[in-house]
């Protein structure tokens, strides 16, 4: 399982620091393989030197707001037009789904994967939940935190279901981008910021070649 | 669906941890609701009253009226809190049943129970408590509250006593760190606290909810300020809404506390945002929030 150890020293994931649970991104992406280093991304200048990028769950409406005013929202989509892989969990699929049911009008998101997402496709906070999940290439079932969760209604043929719940998928994943519904970092379970920094290994090394 | 459970503290937590690095507003109608998701809320308090106008108007401050509790939910996309009384576990239930996102057992009420604070492990819905101490903040966790915020002293748009509280909790967890595990007996002694969560603050060296700041933000500054201290997040109460020029004012609270630490960005959006909320110094109340809750 532990593919990634060889090439993570000198790996700088940035976490998306503009709302949200960022830090909880941060201590699992640091200790889940040796050398990885994280970064606070506020503003564009703070993406330069920075491997992939984690989008934490929080408010999207917040974060997609913040976006706009710190300008981050055209650097972000310049570094992932231009291969930068992305990690998101919750609120962070929202901003990664081509498209978004149930946001607000005014809403913006990367359109970087070809997937629907609804929007607390759940209900409301009492209708939160945790449940183990089968995910593929996982060999014990994942302890998923799902709060007020979106639903990814359909995704593309372009896109891998890893996991399901319910009938829908809860993570998905192309060569670039993870996506995940509910909060792996909410537990201390690494195993998906694991297979994360694993596949980003594996593509930059594909880039280098 | 089998095997999957909600209203767990994990799940309870788990939007408190959301929240982090946000702004929570009072708002008193759909209007303001709306005006505050455009702003870039992460979460909104429903109220009748802010703060400021419950301390003008005197009597007994109460749970909101369902219908606009429902209004406002009806607004925005974004979480919905509503405050019960300390202790009133009946309107904390009836807040549950309208599906409120996060409850506010919140001494800006009228309290209705002088010894007891609602058994908050006994409801779905997750609660947050105000604290002016780390010992008070122990109590409310270890009676199931997900989340804490300093009480600071709500309708005054006076950052000073939010700034004590702040101080006096992160303050002994900085202690309490150094402690060795001998003296955290007496810690919890002192505190009046369970021993086992002294123990957790002296292992992580924090809270095991988040700790978000309440009570007197009224400028972009403050909220900042309140980040620095060790907040992980803001409520602004009547700051917003009292102020000259609410949408405005909003954004720019919302924008500084993302940037907290960037001093430039914090000068640009304070610039021309009318005046804030007049204020009132602490000698000039008779009636401290702050000192209700057990």
């Amino acid at each position: 399982m532990n593919v990634g150890n060889r090439n993570t020293a000198g790996l700088t994931i940035g976490v998306l620091a503009l709302q949200g649970a960022f830090s909880s991104h941060q201590r699992a992406f640091e200790r889940v393989r040796e050398g990885v280093r994280t970064r606070q991304v506020r503003l564009p200048r703070d993406l330069d030197g920075v491997d992939a990028l984690a989008m934490p769950g929080g408010e999207s409406s917040t974060m997609s707001q913040l976006l706009g005013s710190s300008r981050l929202f055209d650097a972000i989509a310049t570094r992932i037009a231009s291969g930068m892989p992305v990690f998101g969990t919750c609120a962070g699929v929202i901003l990664l789904a081509k498209s978004v049911l149930d946001g607000r009008d005014d809403q913006r998101s990367f359109a970087a994967l070809n997937a629907t997402v609804r929007r607390n496709g759940y209900g409301r906070q009492i209708d939160s939940f945790e449940a183990d999940i089968v995910v593929a290439g996982l060999h014990a079932p994942f302890p998923a935190v799902f709060i007020r969760a979106p639903i990814i209604e359909s995704v593309g043929t372009d896109v891998e279901v890893l996991a399901t719940h319910g009938g829908v998928p809860v993570a998905v994943a192309t060569d670039r981008i993870v996506g995940i519904t509910f909060h792996p970092e909410l537990t201390d379970d690494l195993r998906l910021h694991g297979l994360f920094v694993d596949r980003i290994v594996g593509s930059l090394a594909t880039n280098r070649r | 669906m089998t095997g999957d459970a909600s209203g767990t503290f994990r799940v309870k937590r788990g939007l408190a941890e959301m929240m982090k690095g946000g702004v929570i507003m009072d708002v008193v109608t759909p209007g303001q609701a709306r005006l505050a998701e455009d702003a870039g809320a992460c979460a909104v308090m429903a109220l009748e009253r802010v703060p400021a106008d419950i301390r003008r108007d005197g009597g007994v401050a109460r749970m909101s009226d369902p219908e606009m509790i429902e209004g406002i939910k009806a607004a925005v996309s974004i979480p919905v809190m509503a405050k019960a009384r300390i202790g009133h576990f009946v309107e904390a239930q009836i807040l549950q049943s309208l599906g409120v996102d996060f409850v506010d057992e919140s001494e800006v009420l009228t309290p209705a129970d002088e010894a007891h604070h609602i058994d908050k492990f006994a409801f779905d819905v997750p609660f947050v408590c105000g604290a002016t101490n780390l010992g008070e903040a122990l109590r409310r966790i270890s009676e199931g509250a997900a989340m804490i915020r300093s009480k600071g002293e709500a309708g005054t748009g006076n950052i000073v006593e939010a700034v004590r509280h702040l101080r006096n909790i992160i303050g002994d967890m900085r202690k309490i760190t150094q402690a060795d595990s001998a003296e955290l007996f007496e810690w919890a002694k002192r505190l009046q606290a369970p021993l086992p969560l002294v123990q957790e603050i002296a292992e992580t060296g924090w809270l095991p909810v988040p700790l978000f700041c309440a009570g007197g933000i009224a400028t972009p500054a403050d909220a900042a300020f309140a980040m620095q201290l060790g907040a992980e997040a803001v409520f602004v109460g009547s700051g917003i809404f009292k102020s000259d020029d609410p949408a405005p004012r909003a954004k720019a609270i919302v924008e500084a506390t993302t940037h907290f630490r960037n001093p430039e960005i914090l000068a640009k959006v304070s610039r021309g945002l009318g005046a804030p909320m007049t204020g009132i110094g602490m000698d000039e109340i008779n009636q401290r929030y702050a000192e209700r809750g057990w």
